[in-house]
């Protein structure tokens, strides 16, 4: 598998979520990582708006034809917003994944992102899970 | 000795424990422990020849009683045209697996298609899967598939007019699985809706379950209930018969999110219980809820039209213990029985499938109470093939009258109300001689 | 195969039929059902002649492959011959028009093959007791899993909510836990593809319901420690779950009753030569142990108390009904007719045979195929990809898995197994069956060792493959995105 992009300036989670984080609000999606793992997605399961998501739980689920991962949620919190191009074109992901987030929290603990990691450390990470 | 089904020869054996390094069949088990081998003999007899077999199974069918069917009671005795035991008994449709590998498969999952093409139809939903084992089984996966789409609901409702046995293996289902059932009693032979109405307002309910047609063979007005159900943020499930939606009001046009139920009717045999053939339908914003397989169209790499087992992401073979059931296979070859059937029948067919039945039924229900010994059970209420009677004789006692004469009817079903259905295969004159078996032996008392 | 892209639909014509029915001389009609429960829009069926009928299905049969077409070696699906006689005796009258709630008296005949086969079954396996119900293998999981709790629970231990499934097993293992409402625990399997003691000591704790095993594995490995296993489980409370997916392995020479198994399905499309119908249907019979015999689900088929005749019973003790009549009963006869055609002599060649089979084929092939575990397999063994060493393959050709399975269909066999199990990225899972022949078999081997050597000569032959069939390589990905379920007009 060739080098996953990561960028500069969001968080991510050891379940290859990426946050980026401005005031209490967060936006999250998967990273390059994920979708290359994951192959061709035909489907993203994502919650409404209103649904509360809890740190560390799913919060939804993405599809490729063989396999099927969960989405686990990096912070808690209220989502405000769903992505639903992906309803029709769950493609994105693949095609950019940090340009296409999946949903937005309106976070309840903002500090709850401090355990995540910032590139360099996800960097290591992939690297060590390699 | 040989043995028809084995091909080997001695020299073959040899020459293959030899590629292998064994001097004996039993070094094939070399790594089980040795007290695990069994070594004595089985309580089975010895082989037998065809001849024996057909003979011994002869005289085994020959300790069943073949009777003139006017039962129902989840079991229709239905006409199934020669076309499709020919059909289904192809080796290339009865001795396959499941189409997993789609080059080679297409007969199969073209013909799953259709069923799932006529399924929907049928029913008035958007989507179908590729069957389910039986009718009450397709209704507990429903009731779990509408406890998954409402993610945190885990209590169903359930119409007492229900198949005993569609209740039964619902609450089993239920039970182990963590959904609470209740059971809202019917009331003069059919759901109670405002009592399902008032068990909604609890707002705690994932899905309600009703019949189309109910154990008593009344054809349940569901007027109002969709909308009362979708109020309170459920789903209504409803349980059918395919072969009745060519005429009655179907489940799609009374605003139902998800069908179930028993397709045994579509012209597949008795067979003693099974095997039998379950459905499930359903709305497409569930689909991705719904268990089993689905048939999905796509092209091939030359751009050619065809089929493949799509949405598998659901399954229990990717999803393992996060599945939105544990089915692996349907009732491939059943559903394709009923493909055919319903190819051969059409909507004409299936509509004078319905007459016929309605007609007969209607008939036997006429001649039965002109004999004034028997009471309506639900006055009426209308039915379609199967109603709902009070015998003035004991019930054990009309059955071995009828039993007698090599009838079967008269099916308890609670109450002392017993039921008869009369399909397309009753004639006017075993009508006639099952009303005047029962007329000659209690007239008189 | 040739390529037919028609779809019943498309055959339609107004104003044809395919029924011969009664003329309809009755005077009540549907007609006269009140307005709100007649159906409005029309169900839209095909509207088609009968040798249009035909034709079509015949032609649809053309484009599939089955037992009876040729070689099948797919791996832990047990694809053997389906005797012709079982399907002729399954279709007599005196069995296949029997109504489901006929009174016992008129179904003795019926109800002696119920018992005849559960009998036959309690002396294959050493179990005590069998219910016939389940419909499936899936099925008969999910209600060994139910009879697993309903014995907990019938001794007050409430806790025992969890079940230890291998890492190796099949996802229906795990699915049908959770239906069951059980919480599922992971063993792994040790390097040489085996239950971890290690590993599963520690889980046996007292919220253990029991562990689920396939044994031979779906390696098609004998876990050896078996009996340690068993008195271990046994030990902390639990209960063996015996899932006979590979039963055909040890059929006629181990039995899953004497290795300490208390619960434990067949499948009888797969080891008792039932046809698989395309999917169904099958049939998962449960068998249970002496000491938890009473659990049965409803309804039981038993001799009556006080005579002669077999009845049929509710059983107040079991985990309820689980099937809306006695199983699949045409299925049973089947199976049945298979048992006794074999004898108590033949049956015991059927498991070494397919052993045999297995081995030969797997000796056969183990210089071109990466073979994980090198040992003595049952009746099937699983292949880790092409081995890029021997076969001659460099890395670049890069043939995986679906390419060698894609390319046997062109060679005129089916497809094994393939990507399952997990344990390793290019799994191909290959059962021979006792019911093939050395001819067959090297036919098999030489178009197995031909492909790798095309592999490495001329890849493309292999990942543009198959060249012979009506389709090749269906866009899945499309069919998930944009589902298409159901024909419409125009589409």
């Amino acid at each position: 598998m060739t080098m996953s992009k990561i960028i500069e300036g969001l968080l991510y989670s050891e379940s290859h979520e990426w946050v980026k984080v401005d005031g209490d609000a967060a936006t999250i999606g998967i990273t390059d990582f994920a979708q290359k793992s994951m192959g061709n997605i035909v489907y993203v399961d994502m919650p409404e708006e209103d649904d509360e998501v809890s740190c560390g739980e799913e919060f939804g689920a993405i599809e490729s034809v063989k396999a099927a991962s969960d989405l686990y949620s990096p912070v808690s919190g209220t989502v405000t917003d769903r992505n639903g191009d992906l309803d029709d074109e769950p493609g994105l992901l693949n095609r950019d994944p940090y340009s296409n987030w999946i949903i937005k929290v309106k976070m309840d603990d903002p500090s709850e992102v401090g355990t995540l990691m910032d590139a360099a450390a996800y960097e290591a990470f992939l690297a060590a899970q390699a | 000795m040989g043995f028809a089904y084995f091909p080997h020869t001695d020299e073959d054996i040899k020459e293959m424990s030899g590629r292998i390094g064994i001097n004996s069949l039993d070094e094939l088990y070399a790594d089980v422990p040795r007290d695990v081998i069994y070594k004595g003999d089985f309580d089975i007899p010895d082989g037998m020849s065809e001849m024996d077999i057909r003979r011994k199974f002869g005289e085994m069918a020959g300790r069943n009683t073949g009777l003139t069917i006017f039962a129902g009671g989840g079991a229709c005795d239905h006409y199934s045209p020669a076309v499709i035991s020919s059909i289904i008994s192809r080796s290339e449709f009865l001795t396959s697996y499941t189409p997993y590998q789609a080059e080679v498969s297409q007969g199969t999952l073209r013909y799953i298609f259709e069923f799932q093409t006529m399924m929907a139809g049928l029913t008035g939903m958007d989507c179908a899967n590729a069957s389910m084992y039986d009718g009450p089984t397709s209704a507990a996966e429903a009731v779990m598939m509408s406890a998954a789409c409402s993610k945190k609901k885990k209590r169903v409702l359930l119409s007492g007019t229900l198949l005993p046995q569609v209740l039964d293996v619902v609450r089993t289902y239920a039970r182990f699985h963590g959904i609470e059932t209740s059971e809202v009693p019917g009331n003069g032979g059919v759901s109670d809706l405002p009592a399902i109405g008032r068990e909604l307002q609890g707002g705690d309910v994932a899905g309600v379950l009703v019949p189309g047609i109910n154990r008593f063979g009344i054809i349940e007005d569901m007027e109002g209930l969709a909308e009362k159900v979708h109020e309170a943020k459920a789903l209504l499930i409803m349980y059918s018969d395919p072969s009745s939606l060519s005429v009655i009001r179907c489940p799609g046009e009374w605003g139902a999110d998800i069908v179930c139920g028993e397709a045994q009717t579509l012209g597949i045999p008795l067979n003693f219980g099974g095997p039998y053939l379950g459905f499930i339908c359903c709305r497409k914003e569930y689909v991705r809820k719904m268990p089993g397989r689905i048939v999905g169209e796509t092209v091939d790499a030359d751009g050619k039209r065809c089929y493949v087992l799509t949405l598998q992401a659901r399954e229990q073979h990717i999803r393992r213990e996060k599945a939105t059931s544990n089915i692996c296979s349907n009732q491939s070859l059943m559903a394709l029985h009923a493909t055919v059937y319903l190819s051969l029948m059409g909507n004409s067919g299936l509509k004078r499938v319905n007459e016929l039945s309605y007609g007969g039924a209607h008939y036997l229900h006429a001649r039965l109470m002109e004999t004034g010994l028997f009471a309506d059970a639900f006055p009426g209420r209308p039915f379609l093939k199967e109603f709902a009677v009070v015998p003035r004789m004991p019930v054990r006692e009309l059955q071995d009258v009828l039993l007698k004469n090599g009838y079967f009817g008269a099916l308890p079903c609670g109450e002392g109300i017993v039921s008869f259905c009369v399909t397309e295969k009753r004639s006017r004159s075993e009508i006639d001689g099952l009303v005047s078996v029962i007329d000659n032996s209690f007239r008189q008392r | 195969m040739r390529y037919y892209d028609k779809l019943i639909f498309e055959l339609s014509r107004e104003g044809r039929q395919g029924w011969s029915l009664p003329e309809n001389r009755w005077e009540e009609r549907p007609d006269e059902l009140p307005e709100g429960l007649k159906r409005k829009n029309s169900p839209g069926l095909p509207q088609v002649s009968e040798p249009d009928v035909v034709r079509h299905y015949v032609n649809l049969s053309d484009m599939n492959f089955g037992v009876d077409t040729g070689f099948y070696p797919l791996g832990s699906c047990t694809m053997k011959y389906n005797p012709k006689i079982n399907e002729e005796i399954a279709s007599i009258p005196g069995f296949a028009c029997l109504h489901p709630l006929q009174p016992a008296e008129t179904v003795q005949g019926a109800m002696e093959i119920y018992t005849g086969l559960a009998g036959c079954l309690c002396s294959l396996t050493g179990m005590s007791a069998f219910t016939l119900n389940p419909f499936a293998g899936a099925h008969g999981e999910l209600t060994g899993l139910m009879i697993m709790r309903q014995y907990h629970i019938s001794r007050g231990d409430m806790k025992r909510t969890k079940v230890i499934v291998p890492d190796s097993a099949h996802g229906t293992n795990p699915a049908s836990a959770a239906v069951c409402g059980l919480q599922v625990v992971e063993v792994k399997s040790t390097p040489e593809g085996l239950i971890d003691m290690e590993d599963l000591k520690p889980l046996l704790d007292d919220t253990v319901a029991g562990i689920m095993m396939t044994n031979p594995n779906t390696l098609g490995l004998f876990e050896r420690e078996i009996k340690e296993i068993a008195s271990s489980v046994h030990a902390a409370g639990g209960l063996l779950y015996y899932d006979g997916a590979n039963m055909n392995a040890l059929l006629g020479k181990v039995r899953p009753g004497d290795m300490g198994f208390d619960i434990m399905h067949l499948n009888l499309h797969k080891t008792f030569s039932t046809p698989h119908g395309g999917g169904g249907p099958g049939a998962g019979p449960v068998g249970v142990a002496a000491h938890i015999a009473g659990l049965l689900p409803s309804p039981v088929v038993r001799k009556a108390e006080d005579s002669d005749m077999y009845e049929m019973a509710e059983n107040p003790d079991g985990p309820g009904r689980i099937s809306g009549f006695a199983g699949n009963f045409g299925v049973l006869v089947k199976a049945y007719v298979y048992i006794l055609t074999l004898g108590k002599e033949n049956v015991k060649n059927v498991g070494p045979y397919s052993v045999l089979a297995a081995n030969y084929v797997k000796e056969s092939l183990k210089d071109m195929y990466r073979l994980p575990v090198n040992s003595l397999c049952k009746h099937e063994f699983v292949f880790d990809g092409l081995d890029m060493d021997n076969a001659g393959t460099d890395e670049s050709a890069g043939c995986t898995t679906l390419d060698v399975a894609k390319r046997l269909l062109d060679y005129g066999f089916h497809a094994p197994t393939i990507y399952f199990p997990l344990l390793f990225h290019q799994s191909i899972m290959i059962e021979p069956t006792e019911t093939e022949s050395k001819e067959t078999l090297d036919a098999f081997i030489q178009a197995m060792r031909a492909i790798a050597r095309e592999a490495a000569t001329q890849p493309d032959l292999l990942k543009s493959a198959p060249h012979n069939t009506p389709v090749r390589r269906p866009d899945e990905t499309l069919a998930a995105t944009r589902p298409v379920l159901s024909w419409h007009p125009g589409l």
